[in-house]
Order: C-alpha cells, then sequence, then structure tokens
C-alpha cells in the first residue's frame, strides 16, 4: 500500500513551550488509525499543522506525493483532506441538509455560483441527502443544525468532511461528550464510513474502547514526541506506553 | 418544500412590483412620485446593505461612500462635461464603485468585527471631506444642482419606470444571489468563518466578494437618486446616510432579504409624517433604533413572523 | 520654517494630542475592559465642555469646579446608560453590531437633547483665571492654558497607568478584559466592574470636553469630531492598548498641529491620510502586539 501522508521532523513551540517535538510518521494509504495521547500531548496542534490552520516551525508535510507545508487550510482541503473538529464546528442556523450540501458543492466547485438556486444542484443535493441517509440524519435534513442533539450535531460535523470526497479524513475525539451507548453507535459508524467512503482515516480519541476497538495503527503522543506506534496488541503491551498513561509505579 | 417558498416569493415579489408600478395611476401629485421613488432607491440601498451586514456579517458604518460616488459621478459629469452626460456619468459610477471597494476592501476586509466597521466609517468620513473640502471641483457645501436626466428620462414619469425597473432588476439580482451557493456560503461565513476554510473556501474572499456587490448597487442607488432628485449634496456621503441605511435594515429586519426594503419604506414614510412636524428628527430615530435594538432586535418583518410561527403552534397544540 | 515655528506647533500639537488621549482613552478602556464599543463616547464629551459652560455661565462657578462638575456628571451618565441600556444586549447574538447601534442611538439622542436644553448656537468659555497670559521662553510664545492642559494629561495618564498597573481595582479591570466568566467564578463582581469602568471612562471624556471648552467653542456638533478623531486614534494605537492610545494621539496631534499651520484647507482630511497609510502596513494597530494570525 502506498503512503497518503508523511510527516518529517515537524516542530511547533508556543512561546518557549515545545507542543510538537520532531514528530516523524507515515500514514498508508487506506488506513484507520489513532492518535492517543495525555491531555496537552499536542494532538490537536498536530492535526492543525496538517490541516494548514497552524504553521510548523520546522519540518515537512507530505500529502498523496506533494509537499503540502506552508499551504492554507482550503489549499490543503481541495487536495483531499477532511476534518470533522473536537468542539463541533457546524453553521447553525442552516438546515442539516444545508450543512452537507456546501461541502459537496464545494469539492465540486460550484460553491461560488451566485445565480442558480442552491436546491437546483441535483448532484450535490443528491450526495449531501446520500451522506445523511449513510449517518441516519435524514429525518432530521430540513431542521436548522443548532436544533440537533450533541451527538448528532457531532455526526453532522463528520457529514460536512465526508461531503468533501476526502482521501484523508481527520476525526478530533469523535466521541467526546457521548453516552456509552452513543459511543458504540459511533464506532461502528466510523468504521462503516471508513469501508463506505474508501477514506484513509486518523482520528484523536481519548475512550479506549473506540481505539482499541477498531483502529488498526495506534500511535502514542506525549508533551509533543512520537513516544510510540504500532498494532493495537503492541500497543497495548508497550511498557512506555503503560508508563505514560498509568505512572511510574505501576510500571 | 423548498420550491414552494419559491413560489410564494415570487407571487410575493410581483405584487410589490405591481404595488409600485401603479402608484403612478393612484396619485397624480409629484411628491408621491417622489416619495415612492425614494421608497425604492433607498430600498435597494438597504437591500444591498443587508447583504454585507444581515448575511455576512459585516457591519459596515461607510455604506454613504458608494451611494455618495454613485450621485456624484452622476452630478459632477453632468456639471463639468454636460447635461447629456448623466447616463455615462452613472455607468462611470459604477465602474468607479467596483474599483474603489476592490482597493478599499483589500484593506479593511484583514480586520474584522468593530475594527472594520470602525475603518468603514474612516474612509466613508474621508470621502466626505475631500468633497466637502474640494469646493472647485464638487461643489462642497452647496452640491449640484439642476441634474436633469437626458431626453425622454427628463420626464418625471419615465423617470419613475425607469428606475423602478433597474431597482426590479437589481432586486432581484441580489435575491438570487442570497438563494445561490454563494449566498449560503456568505451566511455560513457569517455563522461560523472558521469552519469556511475547512470546506475549501476563503473567507476573506467571499467578504470581498460581497463588499464589491454590495457598493455597486449602493451606487447605483445613489446615482439614480441623484436623477431623481436633481441635485446632489454632501449629505449623501456623510457617515449619518450610512446611520440611516442601518436603521432601515434594523427596522425592517436584518434576517430577512426583504426586511431591509420594508424599513426603508417605513422610515421614509414616518420621516414624511413627522419630519415636518417635528426639528428633533435625529432624537426620533435614535429613539427607534434603541427600542428595534433593546427590544424588537429581529425587526418588524422578523418579530412579525415570529408572532406568526407562535400562534402557529398554539392554534396546533390545541 | 523656524525653530520657533516648530516649537510652536509641536506644544500645540500636544495640547490637542492630551485632549485626544483623554478621550480615546477612554474608549480604549471600554473596548479593553468590556469588549464594549462605545460610539457615543464623544457624546461625553459634548455633555463635559456643555456641563462647564452651564456651571460657569448660569450659576458662576470657578472653572476648576466646572471641570469636576463635567468629569462627574459625564461619569454618571455614562454610568447610567451602561446600567439601564447597554448590559441589556451582553451576551446577544451579533452583540458587536448591536453594541454600535445602540451607542449610535446615543449620539442621535444626546445631540439633541443638547440642541433642546442649550440651543443650536456656538458658546464659549473664558480661560480660568491665572491661565490667561502666556509665557514665553528660548523665543518661544506659549498660552500658559495649554501647558496646563498638557500637565494635566500627562498627570492624568501616570495615575490611569499606576491605577491599571498597580492596584487591585485595576487588575481586575484588566482581568476582565481576559475571562469574564472566570472572574466571575472567583467572586468579582464583574457587571459592577464595567459599570465603573464606564463611568471613569466618560468622566475622563466629560473632563477631555471641559478642558477644551475655552480652546474650541461648545457646539451640538462637538460630539462627533471628536469620537472620529479618536477613532482615528485607536485605529492608529491599536484597539485596547492603552499607551497605544496615547502615542496614536500624539502621532495625530502633532500631525494635525502641523497640518492646520501648513495646508489648514486640508487638514482634516490629512489626520485620515495618517490613518489609511498606517492601515496598510499595520492592520491591527501600530503598537498592538502581533497576533497570532489566524486562518
Amino acid at each position: 500500500m502506498e503512503c497518503i501522508l508523511k510527516l518529517d521532523g515537524l516542530e511547533k513551540a508556543f512561546g518557549g513551550l515545545r507542543v510538537t517535538a520532531s514528530v516523524s510518521f507515515s500514514v498508508k494509504e487506506g488506513e484507520l488509525s489513532a492518535i492517543i495521547g495525555p491531555n496537552g500531548a499536542g494532538k490537536t496542534t498536530l492535526f492543525n499543522q496538517i490541516t494548514g490552520h497552524l504553521l510548523p516551525d520546522r519540518g515537512k508535510i507530505t500529502f498523496v506525493g506533494e509537499d503540502i507545508t506552508g499551504l492554507s487550510p482550503q489549499q490543503i482541503v481541495k487536495r483531499g483532506m477532511g476534518r470533522a473538529f473536537q468542539i463541533t464546528s457546524i453553521f447553525p442556523e442552516e438546515t442539516v441538509l444545508e450543512n452537507v450540501r456546501m461541502a459537496c458543492l464545494s469539492r465540486r466547485d460550484e460553491a461560488l455560483s451566485y445565480f442558480r438556486p442552491v436546491h437546483r444542484f441535483k448532484e450535490a443535493t443528491d450526495q449531501a441527502f446520500a451522506i445523511l441517509e449513510s449517518l441516519g440524519l435524514h429525518q432530521q435534513a430540513d431542521r436548522p443544525a443548532f436544533e440537533l442533539a450533541h451527538g448528532d450535531q457531532k455526526l453532522l460535523d463528520i457529514g460536512m468532511a465526508l461531503g468533501l470526497e476526502p482521501k484523508l479524513l481527520l476525526l478530533d475525539e469523535p466521541t467526546a461528550g457521548m453516552s456509552p451507548d452513543e459511543r458504540q453507535l459511533t464506532r461502528d459508524l466510523i468504521r462503516r464510513m471508513w469501508k463506505e467512503f474508501n477514506l484513509t482515516l486518523i482520528f484523536i480519541e481519548h475512550d479506549m474502547d473506540t481505539v482499541f476497538g477498531i483502529a488498526q495503527t495506534v500511535r502514542v503522543l506525549q508533551l509533543g514526541a512520537l513516544l510510540a506506534e504500532g498494532t493495537p496488541d503492541q500497543i497495548r503491551s508497550n511498557p512506555q506506553v503503560i508508563t505514560a498513561y498509568l505512572g511510574e509505579d505501576l510500571a | 418544500m423548498e420550491r414552494d417558498t419559491d413560489l410564494k416569493q415570487a407571487v410575493l415579489w410581483l405584487v410589490v412590483f405591481a404595488a409600485f408600478a401603479l402608484v403612478p395611476v393612484a396619485t397624480a401629485s409629484k411628491y408621491h412620485l417622489l416619495l415612492a421613488a425614494h421608497i425604492l432607491l433607498w430600498g435597494l440601498f438597504a437591500v444591498a446593505f443587508n447583504m454585507l451586514w444581515g448575511v455576512t456579517g459585516m457591519l459596515s458604518f461607510g455604506q454613504a461612500l458608494y451611494f455618495g460616488l454613485g450621485a456624484y459621478s452622476v452630478g459632477l459629469m453632468v456639471k463639468h462635461v454636460g447635461p447629456g452626460w448623466f447616463l455615462p456619468g452613472l455607468g462611470l459610477g459604477l465602474v468607479c464603485s467596483v474599483i474603489l471597494s476592490l482597493a478599499v476592501g483589500l484593506l479593511i476586509i484583514r480586520v474584522s468585527g468593530v475594527f472594520f466597521t470602525v475603518l468603514t466609517l474612516a474612509f466613508g468620513q474621508l470621502a466626505w471631506q475631500i468633497t466637502f473640502r474640494w469646493y472647485h471641483f464638487t461643489g462642497g457645501d452647496d452640491g449640484v444642482q439642476g441634474i436633469i436626466p437626458p431626453g425622454i428620462l427628463g420626464n418625471g414619469l419615465v423617470y419613475y419606470y425607469f428606475i423602478l425597473i433597474l431597482v426590479a432588476l437589481a432586486i432581484w439580482l441580489m435575491h438570487r444571489l442570497s438563494q445561490s451557493p454563494m449566498g449560503v456560503l456568505l451566511r455560513c461565513v457569517r455563522q461560523n468563518p472558521s469552519r469556511v476554510p475547512f470546506l475549501g473556501q476563503s473567507v476573506r474572499f467571499s467578504q470581498l466578494r460581497i463588499y464589491v456587490v454590495s457598493s455597486f448597487f449602493a451606487a447605483l442607488a445613489g446615482s439614480l437618486m441623484a436623477g431623481a432628485d436633481n441635485s446632489i449634496h454632501t449629505d449623501m456621503l456623510y457617515w449619518t446616510t450610512s446611520g440611516e441605511v442601518i436603521l432601515m435594515s434594523v427596522l425592517g429586519g436584518i434576517g430577512q432579504f426583504f426586511g431591509p426594503f420594508i424599513g426603508a419604506g417605513v422610515l421614509i414614510v414616518l420621516q414624511d409624517v413627522m419630519g415636518a412636524k417635528t426639528e428633533y428628527w435625529p432624537l426620533m430615530i435614535g429613539i427607534v433604533m434603541m427600542v428595534m435594538v433593546l427590544l424588537l432586535p429581529r425587526g418588524l418583518v422578523g418579530e412579525f413572523q415570529a408572532l406568526r410561527v407562535r400562534l402557529k403552534s398554539l392554534v396546533a397544540s390545541r | 520654517m523656524d525653530v520657533s515655528f516648530i516649537a510652536v506647533q509641536l506644544l500645540s500639537g500636544l495640547t490637542m494630542a492630551t485632549l485626544l488621549f483623554l478621550v480615546a482613552s477612554g474608549l480604549t478602556l471600554i473596548f479593553g475592559v468590556g469588549n464594549v464599543f462605545n460610539f457615543a463616547h464623544g457624546s461625553f464629551y459634548m455633555l463635559g465642555a456643555y456641563l462647564a459652560y452651564q456651571t460657569v455661565s448660569a450659576w458662576h462657578g470657578n472653572f476648576w469646579v466646572a471641570a469636576l462638575v463635567a468629569a462627574i456628571g459625564a461619569g454618571i451618565l455614562g454610568m447610567m446608560a451602561e446600567f439601564l441600556f447597554l448590559r441589556r444586549i451582553y451576551g446577544r447574538a451579533e452583540e458587536g453590531g448591536f453594541q454600535i447601534l445602540l451607542t449610535y442611538s446615543f449620539i442621535l439622542v444626546i445631540d439633541d437633547l443638547v440642541k433642546m436644553i442649550w440651543g443650536t448656537e456656538y458658546k464659549s468659555l473664558l480661560r480660568p483665571a491665572g491661565f490667561q497670559g502666556s509665557i514665553t521662553a528660548a523665543g518661544v510664545t506659549m498660552p500658559t492654558y495649554n501647558l496646563a492642559i498638557i500637565g494635566i494629561g500627562l498627570l492624568i495618564a501616570v495615575l490611569a497607568w499606576w491605577i491599571l498597573a498597580r492596584t487591585r481595582p485595576g487588575r481586575v479591570a484588566r482581568a476582565t478584559a481576559l475571562d469574564r466568566e472566570m472572574l466571575g467564578a472567583m467572586g468579582v463582581n464583574v457587571p459592577r466592574t464595567m459599570t465603573l469602568v464606564f463611568g471613569i471612562a466618560t468622566a475622563l471624556g466629560g473632563f477631555a470636553g471641559a478642558l477644551a471648552a475655552p480652546l474650541r467653542s461648545v457646539t451640538p456638533g462637538a460630539g462627533i469630531e471628536v469620537i472620529i478623531d479618536s477613532l482615528i486614534v485607536v485605529v492608529i494605537g491599536g484597539m485596547g492598548h492603552f499607551w497605544g492610545a496615547w502615542l496614536g494621539a500624539l502621532l495625530l496631534g502633532e500631525v494635525n498641529s502641523f497640518a492646520v499651520a501648513i495646508v489648514p484647507e486640508w487638514a482634516s482630511v490629512v489626520s485620515y491620510v495618517v490613518m489609511v497609510l498606517c492601515l496598510i502596513f499595520k492592520p491591527e494597530g501600530l503598537f498592538a502586539p502581533r497576533q497570532v494570525r489566524k486562518a
């Protein structure tokens, strides 16, 4: 399998604080992987650099064979990277359908069309509806997004990213704030999405059931540096990881 | 369902258009015709302004700059070149509004929120100062009088229909824009600007686009106003003009496409009725603004719709 | 241009800068602490001028007493405006826009109320006793009243800095800007702090209006002139930055003073040109710290 995303010696510091310390790894195409680590390990900061929201101080990011370091978020999105947010980020007053349709229109370079009413963009509308159906949100398609339950808003956020037909999808804590039941559903859904849309998928997660339940590869960040990388089994038995998570005395 | 609202909009649209078309039939008074023309032009100005604020979330306190630019292009062309140059002046104003709004827009979209508002105000006042001081060219505080549209447009009735058609066309174009993907994108820019880049779209370019569009239509309203009033004045560029167009939008409701148009109508009629009776017109509009902001922030149209929704659900729950 | 011409212009620029600073620092304080943009700040300046006029001419008060009355009066009115109106829209969606509109409506209302009470004709105020002459040093003649204004301005600037940096209420006020909720949780009465800050800021504005009254005539339009100049100052200096307001006022005051002497017709245009130039090079204000660029 080919490598779709490659990080080379990524460095980032805020003031004197190193939040990304020489991180290098590559992600194979079609992989479903997780990034874990204690709070403040620099997971979201790493996502922010990959998606172009933050500029790394040093290092190189290669996406589908192209150096994307220093490109803006929208340039990176255009190259096939989608992202959903830790704190749900949707367009609250628009309908659920409109939220996803905007992404589909953007993917088709129709978002700047200024004369034809938006609902007459049939392909984008159909695609948006299909995504809502896969996510189980289709019955709420006409409701304003702010009316959705928290968990559904998270799904909608993911749905927007899917509308971009990304090659690579980054999810930042997809199950945060969910009940155990919702988590189980989301877990199944992520795996289904991953297969259905032929995605390469990286997610940040604190819920270990989700991480070890669905990820093929797990990467552990600690204090900004990559501590370990491997299959769930390898990570589970890695003494360094156990120390990082459980503290010295238990290791 | 979406088509249904389309049809409703179109019907409403036709009714309003027909009502304005029938004004000359209903009254022979030149004064009432001028009043109707004012509602149309201020309505156009307010709708264009609201594309910036209500839709995209950019509160400009300087749209008078473009309103005045349109008016002065016509007025100065007529004054310095000749009375036949009315229409070329109009065209020049529109071209200048695009160029100027691009240049100014590129400078000021770099900041957002209150800063954006302050900068629009400053640019507007700069234009006003220059116009005010440059007496030889602009006529300064005296303005320019005797701007008569050429040929058949010189007839008040013909000019009224000329305005009506252009305003209807302009508002229709903006309505199409507001319903299009671009319109949705602009709303998205207001609601959650940080998400927009992650849909592959640029916030700044969206803002710049709508700033230019809004300024273009403001200039159109201003240049047509020069012909309706047969005169121009530096007040058209003054910040209170920007303030008035904001008040119209708040009054009608910034959440609705047609709200600002209705706000313009209400304010102009109010000014006509009250303005003659009181020298404290600014106090009046200050109080109106205060009431709207504190008690009716959704505007007349918005509050009316909210009331209707409440009544409907009340009836449904029985 | 000889040296004394330059010196005279410098000093007169400094006078204008001081007055501008008093207004702009209040504007920037309200914004920095409360994240509220008070468009009507110039109107409190104008109210100050009228209150001083009223105290001196109708009640035959001493000028300095009148300036104090102006400051207290403007401060109380400012607190009322915050308490009765502005407070109601905090936290509302699109708050920024509605703040501007609400304070804009204050301008319209205050302007007309002033016209109702004092009429539209120009009022003038004499310079206070003891400050009516001028002194000459090294060939430069300067009215003593201008020197007094500069001195008072410096005193207030130092005092304000001391309060903000060294006292507990000052630190609370600065921290409010950082996090309203957090402070509320820590037991600081945030609404009261806001009202108080509003009062202090409008009192500064009113005081400036009183000080300026003997130099410029008192008119109903004064508020608008001043607010636009102060806006330029805060745009140049960086909104919410105390020292930015001071440096911005200095820059604008001096540029204006020389412009008035050299190109009197276009002096007011020059102010805007300064602002546009600043804006091109540093849109967030000349003296604002560089912020992390967000996408």
